[in-house]
């Protein structure tokens, strides 16, 4: 992966070696002076001299650009980063020239065949020397950028009104600072294809591209696909796929997020929602145990899409895409609603929450020591294992989780497919590998020694405790969000909350643990798990006190090692590591 | 009288002169290279030693040869900022994509003195620890890269390439690699992405400077055809004698391509700076006068991009007095020297020293519809102010050929061509915008008249066109097709 792994802080934070002071140099942004460091880390983490745009940002002054990104190699094509700067005269006896005042004599740079003009360099590749002023806001700057805007526009088809990048393009958002309200363009613009089906996932328009060519270089350098390119010349030049709709490889709709324009857009998004409309929720994508951070895009309960939320302790800014595209089951139709209870006649009849939690808590009680067995998902968060793991422990019970693995991939995919693998072993449900106590829960079913099972978010009939297995049971005690086997079979079904429904903490195969907040509503009477196994905590043992997540987590830590010394509010919205 | 003075010229329109080795060794051919790979270290005043590669370099230095592609750098500069210390492999490309408009020099040597060429690059290359060298040549010059692989296997064969040259334990290859037709390849840092195998986008600078970074990201010496050439006279004459050729600053011989309306358009090589652009224009030995009954408008001094010079002006010069001082000089612009800083002082540059004569016959609007629609196809397209600038101004001044002109458009095309220059990634972005700036600066009357007449026709007849109806580049689409 391209991101750094160095997490930004730890639980329990060692001591570090005192690092070699770092080398700086004064340069002057908008006549202020700023120190800064001589090297800074490039795209790949490598120290590079620091450029004039770092130097800037460091000054504050954000100085604005289309085709850099920091997690991409530098290309320098849009040049919208043009800022005018100079440097310390230099004498024959190449010493600095002094004012009057005894102040370095500043050389503006100009062109060298025109000495009156203004001579811009690229902030985004042009390294910083001592001395140096950047005039990010001088009127040669501001020229030069509008100029470049203007260049941008003349051929742009300017349909903001039908584009789905409307709201969050960069080319409007610079319009409006540096643009101009009226075109002295006479001539007929340049036409090129629309639509463009590039892959599976991705649609491009090339009349909107302005050729920055971030996505081909995320294709190229980072995703290891050389797919992308360009076609034609001058202003003809057009974006295309190297084979026709083969664009298809697992990071393609990365490219939709770093277009900074409305030319690549995303099938599964586009034309769907106003992105103003959205509302935007910190949270993680749990299809793989990589935990890549993600913005969930929101409007009145139903999600629109995922996009990757740069951390780089984990995915950098980047995403793949079939975790991006795994988010449609938390809106079907067919989640599960009620809360179920078997009744007398056999057939499944709703209850209350109150009398689902007075049941499953008369059954726990009454269940001899070692008749009770827990099956639980890696899927569930760490607080609602620290709770399953009370129960577990009050009743005695053989417990573990299901293993789900698939194909690891280079960048970002683990092959461990459940998102909370570690927070499952640092609370102590399962063992290292997971599937260790099921075939043992199997046997104690099937030798009539469990009588009693408890499942949280997973199909035991796709582990080896088939249905006939569960009709030996007296009570199965089931918690899930969609319908499966398992969820037909149980004598007690309450009815949990997806990810985006409720806020929690997982930790990461890297062992990174990172919360994530609620989105949407769950549907129906389905509550997240830690609300209701916290008053079921509470009606098994008497223990109190966590009717907050916040609280909750908080408990969580003085109690379990590997989180020892931990705050919920100190978790941030990056995470941080633990011990694995 | 002002002659011709043939150096690099001097054996390739000889009758009976042919491309091949023995030929070529018949008139003195690889004797420089034998010289040069025989030199002992030379001794310093100071008592310390040179090594003959590092002698070589100095002289190349002493001459004061300049590139002859059309920057006009210091060629031994340019060797001298090469990254010796990184340990990785030294390149040599030698540039023969040649294609400026008005420029056809090189393509002399090429087709009719391989050799010349091969010998002046072995040499740079044995002066710059250089093993693999390239010659990147146009691919309209089919003809060319076969003579070149036939005089490189000549070579080989006579033991001036390959493994242990002329037995002195050094190995060099070269190879040919021929461009795909475009301009941009002539841009060097363009030149070795294509050499790489990539579109030839020009690199940005910094860090991509040739010398540090360039090919493979490795030290890399760019030259002309042309400048290599002189290497080997460079070390036949000896610095000192070279350096008496040409004038001070600007030494040595150049060959000129003149084209346009004289009576004899052709190749012709100078002593830089000891023939001023009249005479090039006017003398029998060279352009021979313009065509009958016709008088000069304008002069395009080095290749199309260079800014153009109306007849008639006068250029502040610096001149050297007797006594030293520099003192500013009117000097008229058939009086103008040809050389490097003459040209510059003069506003323009003499480039790939390619002239191009314009009489009163021509239309400098015209012209410009022509030059303007060259570096609209030719534009790489990878930087925003010259990708849509250099079309922009294409059809501009296609809309002025085209009778839908505005009196606006002179000011229109300035400010266009103002925010190309000095924007852009490579110097494609001055090429585009010097003819453009300087044509309109300079016959500012003629592109208002053509617009003032287009308004008049348009407000007699409105309705009949509106400005936006050409486009000279969309109804072909020609210029898609590559």
């Amino acid at each position: 992966m391209s991101a750094p792994a160095a997490p930004s802080s730890t639980a329990a934070p060692v001591p570090a070696p005192a690092a070699p002071p770092v080398e700086t140099m004064t340069v002057m942004v908008n006549g202020k002076t700023v120190q800064v460091p001589k090297t800074l880390p490039d795209w790949q983490g490598k120290p590079a001299p620091t450029t004039m745009l770092q130097a800037a940002k460091i000054a504050g002054v954000d100085i604005p650009h289309y085709c850099y990104h920091d997690k991409l190699p530098i290309a320098g094509n849009c040049r919208m980063c043009l800022v005018e700067f100079g440097t310390p005269m230099m004498g024959p006896d190449r010493k600095p020239v002094l004012n009057e005042d005894g102040t370095p004599k500043i050389s503006r740079s100009v062109l060298p065949y025109e000495p009156g003009t203004p001579r811009g360099a690229i902030a985004c590749a042009t390294p910083i020397s001592p001395g140096m002023e950047i005039y990010a806001d001088s009127k040669a700057t501001q020229q030069m950028r509008e100029s470049v805007l203007e260049s941008l526009l003349i051929n742009h088809p300017l349909d903001c009104t039908i584009c789905d990048q409307a709201g969050e393009c960069k080319l409007q958002e610079y319009s409006v600072q540096h643009g101009k309200a009226d075109s002295q363009f006479v001539e007929t613009k340049v036409h090129k294809p629309k639509a463009v089906d590039l892959g599976p996932r991705i649609v491009l328009d090339d009349e909107r591209c302005i050729l920055c060519t971030r996505c081909i270089r995320f294709t190229r350098d980072i995703a290891g696909d050389d797919a992308l390119g360009i076609v034609n010349r001058g202003s003809y030049n057009t974006i295309s796929a190297f084979e026709p709709g083969k664009f298809d490889n697992n990071y393609t709709l990365n490219t939709v997020d770093l277009c900074p324009v409305g030319a690549l857009t995303s099938k599964d998004f586009r034309f769907k929602m106003r992105v103003w409309f959205l509302k935007e929720t910190k949270s993680l994508c749990t299809s793989c145990g990589t935990g890549c951070n993600i913005t969930i895009g929101s409007r009145e309960g139903v999600i629109h899409r995922y996009e990757p939320r740069e951390n780089d302790a984990v995915n950098g800014p980047w995403m793949c895409d079939s975790g991006r595209l795994n988010y449609r089951w938390v809106g079907r139709a067919d989640r599960l609603k009620q809360v179920l209870r078997t009744s007398a006649d056999g057939t499944l009849q709703p209850i209350s929450w109150n009398a689902a939690i007075e049941s499953a808590a008369l059954i726990l009680t009454q269940a001899p020591q070692g008749s009770v067995a827990f099956v639980v998902s890696a899927r569930q968060t760490n607080e609602e294992l620290f709770l399953l793991k009370k129960l577990a422990t009050h009743t005695g019970a053989l417990t573990d989780a299901v293993p789900r693995e698939g194909e690891p991939d280079r960048l970002l995919v683990s092959e461990d497919r459940n998102p909370n693998s570690n927070g499952v072993r640092l609370i102590g449900m399962a063992f290292t590998e997971f599937g260790f106590n099921l075939t043992k829960i199997a046997e104690g079913i099937a030798q009539g020694r469990i009588k009693t099972l408890v499942v949280f978010g997973e199909d035991v009939t796709q582990v080896g405790i088939g249905p006939e297995l569960l009709t030996k049971l007296d009570a199965l005690i089931v918690s899930d969000i969609l319908p499966n086997a398992t969820t037909a079979a149980a004598s007690l079904l309450l009815p949990g909350a997806a990810h985006a429904e409720k806020r929690g903490t997982f930790v990461n195969i890297k062992g990174r643990l990172q919360k994530f907040q609620k989105a949407v509503e769950a549907p129906g009477e389905a509550r997240p798990e830690w609300e209701f196994l916290h008053e079921l905590v509470h009606s098994l043992t008497g223990h109190n006190g966590y009717r907050t997540i916040e609280g909750l987590f908080n408990q969580m830590a003085t109690e379990v090692p590997a989180f020892a010394g931990l705050q919920w509010a100190q978790v941030g919205d990056t995470g941080v590591t633990v011990q694995i | 009288m002002p002659e011709p003075f043939k150096l690099i010229l001097k054996n390739l329109d000889e009758p009976g002169f042919t491309p091949d080795i023995g030929c070529y060794q018949r008139h003195g051919g690889y004797e420089a290279l034998k010289r040069a790979l025989a030199m002992p270290a030379r001794d310093l005043p100071d008592g310390k030693k040179l090594s003959p590669q590092e002698a070589l370099r100095e002289d190349v230095k002493a001459s004061g040869l300049r590139g002859r592609g059309g920057a006009g750098f210091s060629a031994g500069l340019k060797w001298s900022f090469v990254d010796r210390r990184s340990g990785k492999p030294i390149y040599l490309i030698c540039n023969a994509d040649e294609s400026e408009p008005g420029t056809f020099k090189d393509r002399q040597i090429l087709h009719k003195d391989p050799h010349q060429l091969i010998e002046g690059m072995i040499l740079s290359c044995w002066a710059n620890d250089v093993k693999l060298a390239y010659i990147y040549i146009r691919g309209e010059m089919p003809v060319a890269a076969k003579l070149l692989n036939q005089a490189l296997k000549e070579a080989r064969a006579a033991g001036f390439l390959g493994k242990n040259i002329l037995g002195t334990g050094y190995d060099l290859e070269i190879h040919v690699h021929r461009g795909a037709g475009a301009y941009i390849c002539g841009e060097e840092t363009g030149l070795i992405e294509s050499l790489e195998g990539k579109r030839a986008y020009p690199r940005i600078k910094p860090p991509y400077f040739p010398a540090v970074l360039g090919l493979y990201m490795c030290p890399t010496i760019v030259n002309n055809v042309e400048t290599l050439c002189h290497v080997k006279h460079i070390v036949l004459m000896g610095p000192t004698e070279y350096a008496k050729l040409g004038t001070p600053n600007n030494t040595g011989t150049r060959i000129v391509s003149l084209s346009g309306d004289v009576q004899k358009p052709g190749y012709y090589e100078i002593q830089v700076g000891r023939v001023t652009l009249g005479e090039l224009i006017f003398d029998p030995n060279f352009g021979g006068g313009l065509k009958p009954g016709r008088t000069l408008k304008a002069i395009i001094p080095g290749g199309s991009s260079s800014k153009v010079l109306k007849a008639g002006e006068v250029f502040k010069l610096n001149r050297k007095g007797a006594d030293g001082q520099m003192t500013k000089v009117d000097v008229s612009l058939l009086d103008l020297p040809y050389d490097f800083d003459s040209l510059q002082q003069a506003g323009t540059m003499s480039g790939s020293s390619a002239v191009i004569v314009l009489d009163d016959s021509r239309s400098m609007v015209q012209t410009l519809g022509n030059l303007s629609e060259f570096y609209a196809h030719e534009s790489c397209g990878q930087c925003t102010p010259c990708r849509e600038g250099a079309l922009w101004l294409s059809k501009a001044t296609h809309r002025l050929c085209n009778g839908e002109g505005r009196k606006a458009d002179a000011d229109y095309l300035t400010h266009i061509a103002q925010n190309i220059q000095g924007r852009t990634i490579c110097a494609f972005g001055e090429a585009a915008a010097w003819p453009v700036l300087s044509f309109v600066k300079k016959f500012r009357d003629e592109f208002e008249a053509q617009g003032a007449a287009d308004e008049a026709a348009q407000a007699k007849s409105p309705g009949t066109s509106s400005p936006k109806s050409s486009d000279p580049h969309s109804a072909a689409g020609s210029l898609q097709t590559h």
